[in-house]
């Protein structure tokens, strides 16, 4: 068992932290005060081939590996919990599914773009009353026989790149079967969906805790007709193709909870050396030295889930558990350490002036979405317990 | 149409200096990076690929380590990397350097030569127009801005209060100075390829591939520059300027700045 990097992971994190540093680093605070999705940014992580980083080089991508596109969510999230979920969404939500279950033509239609950064992705599951319980998604798709149209009704919410996004994969009821006691049971099914198609439209914008120029926006489908071929995967098994995208979205929003930890945790060791309190630097103080041994401590553990998570996307068939855990452990890493830090911070961190105040508050939305930590626990304890 | 960038991978003076106790830098030691000048003339050279289509080899001469550097570059877009090491070249002035680089520029078919003007560890400027005397070519120094017109290069060479637009035909050397543009990231699938051994060959040259050099002008024995001492230099801030402020507005300044410090 070797944990080292090798040495084109290693210049792959260079690469990843002089962009973030450079390039991110400035525009977060403005971000997180304006709540405008950070389009610049986008598109210097477009020319600079970020957009489909494990996507083959055959459909636009650069052939990279999972681990590789973890550290690059990763240390984005040093810097901005924003930009670092927009890579997250597009990647892992939107670009994924395609690879994984479609057609070669679909793949050259919507990866191709997808992966150069031409287009941004999107995934639309939840609905008002379908969050943790996504069997209880109202949204459906009608078959017109007439037309060979799907014909899509119903609404979408808290859908990260919301507005910004040029392709969505949206999950619909398509069917209603019966079980072998005669009870009714959905089938769902997916859909690739084009921004700009006759009948889909954009609710309300949220106004969020955190990560605030991430555009996450209600969608609706009134009567939004979808060509046939559109339907990704096969029709029916949408729930379970949904679930496995989630899988690997989990490990790109377990890197972004990795990654603000990281960056707080290294704010708080920059702070603690310069703040000087009864003469000498808080730094000095057993229990400073104490917080950050046990923060320190905590995020290298979550980064091996993570890591370890990353790889068995890479070598395994199905990573449920090692993604539900690397979440686990990271999102609840990324809340302890980020409000660590601005205890430490004292006063100061409370202000919108120090970065830890906003990662806070990042933070928070990674024991939430794509699966609360609950849900991990579900995942976690059903395989165990099997 | 071949250009050749010479790099120098150089320490990040950034992450601290570290001398031996001879004076000499600690290399090992230290964090290094790419000169920036000649980051500057690599990217100078890659657009000029990105117009023309021509091939870009990058050359370094430095420890085994230095590959790294190269590999740096063949992730930015360069086509294939020479790496020039021997123990023998060691202690290197900027006489035996530019001979070193001399030698094993005259293996390579050439159109342009892109140098940095200087690196960040030496700070001499001398090897770049060193090289383009041994090779008896045509050097424009100081390059703010490179283009190429046909058989020639047109360059703005930079001064103090003005500039120069200078046509050299090529082949040629030109300088780079790191204000030439702003140089592209490497990509990450750029990364992968450049550690990729059937898409990626270094090319590793020791003192047996230089072309008509002599021994008693390489390493440290061929170098008339001896290092009396080197020290660290004492850092100060760049400073700030800040004008058009009424006194209360600067002294309000002043006073955030101190709090920001947690001096007051």
């Amino acid at each position: 068992m070797d944990f080292t990097l090798d040495k084109k992971h290693e210049m792959a994190r260079k690469l990843f932290q002089d962009f973030a540093v450079n390039e991110v680093r400035p525009r977060a605070q403005e971000v997180d005060e304006t709540e405008i999705f950070p389009r610049d940014t986008v598109d210097k992580m477009v020319k600079a081939g970020f957009m489909g980083i494990p996507v083959p080089k055959e459909y636009g991508g650069q052939g990279c590996d999972p681990l590789t596109y973890v550290m690059a969510v990763e240390e984005l999230a040093k810097e901005c919990g924003t930009t670092a979920v927009i890579l997250s969404a597009h990647t892992s939500l939107c670009i994924d599914p395609i690879m994984t279950y479609g057609t070669e033509e679909q793949k050259q239609k919507y990866v191709v773009p997808l992966a150069k950064g031409e287009k941004l992705g999107a995934f639309g599951l939840t609905e008002p009353g379908a969050g943790t319980d996504a069997q209880g998604a109202q949204t459906k798709a009608v078959l017109d026989e007439a037309t060979g149209e799907w014909v899509l009704n119903g609404s979408k919410c808290f859908i990260t790149n919301g507005k910004e996004a040029d392709v969505y994969i949206i999950i619909a009821v398509t069917d209603i079967v019966e079980d072998k006691r005669g009870r009714k049971q959905k089938r769902f099914s997916c859909f690739i969906v084009e921004k700009g198609t006759p009948g889909f439209s954009f609710g309300t914008k949220e106004k969020k805790m955190g990560i605030r120029g991430s555009s996450t926006y209600e969608l609706i489908f009134e009567d939004c007709r979808i060509p046939q071929e559109n339907l990704l995967g096969v029709r029916g098994k949408g729930f379970g193709m949904a679930m496995h995208t989630l899988d690997g979205g989990r490990i790109g929003i377990a890197s972004q909870a990795l990654g603000l930890a990281e960056g707080a945790l290294q704010r708080a060791i920059d702070f603690t050396k310069e703040r000087k309190q009864f003469g000498r630097s808080i730094s000095a103080f057993q229990n400073t030295q104490f917080q950050l041994a046990n923060m320190a401590t905590k995020v290298e553990a979550a980064k091996m889930l993570v890591y370890k998570a990353a790889v068995a996307k890479a070598t395994q068939k199905t990573y449920s558990v090692e993604a539900a855990m690397a979440k686990l452990a990271a999102a609840e890493v990324a809340m302890d350490v980020t409000t660590k830090a601005v205890q430490l911070h004292g006063g100061y961190g409370y202000t919108r002036e120090y970065d830890v105040e906003r990662m806070m508050r990042d933070a928070k939305i990674t024991e939430i979405y794509e699966g609360t930590s609950e849900v991990q626990r579900m995942v976690i304890s059903a395989n165990i317990l099997n | 149409m071949n250009i050749v960038v010479c790099i120098k991978q150089v320490p990040d003076t950034k992450g601290g200096v570290v001398f031996n106790p001879d004076g000499t830098l600690n290399r090992a030691a230290m964090l290094t990076i790419m000169n920036p000048d000649d980051r500057a003339g690599l990217e100078a050279a890659l657009r000029i690929k990105d117009e023309t289509g021509a091939k870009v080899t990058v050359l370094t001469m430095g420890l085994p380590k230095a590959e790294e550097v190269l590999r740096e570059a063949i992730a930015m877009g360069a086509d294939e990397g020479i790496l020039v090491t021997d123990r023998v070249l060691g202690g290197a002035d900027t006489w035996a350097t530019s001979t070193t680089i001399a030698g094993a520029l005259r293996n390579i078919d050439y159109d342009l030569i892109i140098t940095g003007r200087q690196a960040i560890d030496g700070d001499t400027a001398q090897v770049g127009p060193q090289i383009a005397e041994h090779l008896g070519l045509p050097t424009v120094s100081y390059a703010q801005a490179i283009k190429v017109e046909g058989d020639s290069v047109v360059v703005e060479r930079q001064y103090e209060d003005r500039y120069h637009v200078i046509k050299a035909k090529m082949p040629c050397l030109v300088t780079a100075l790191s204000e030439l543009n702003e140089p592209r990231y490497m990509t990450p699938g750029g990364i992968f390829d450049a550690f990729d051994e059937e898409k990626t060959k270094i090319t590793v040259w020791g003192r047996a591939d230089l072309k008509d050099v002599d021994d008693s002008n390489l390493g440290l024995k061929g170098s008339p520059t001896q290092i009396a001492k080197a020290s660290d230099k004492v850092r100060k801030g760049t400073g700030e300027k800040v004008t058009d402020l009424d006194p209360t507005e600067a002294v309000n300044y002043i006073a955030g700045k101190l709090k920001e410090k947690h001096i007051i």
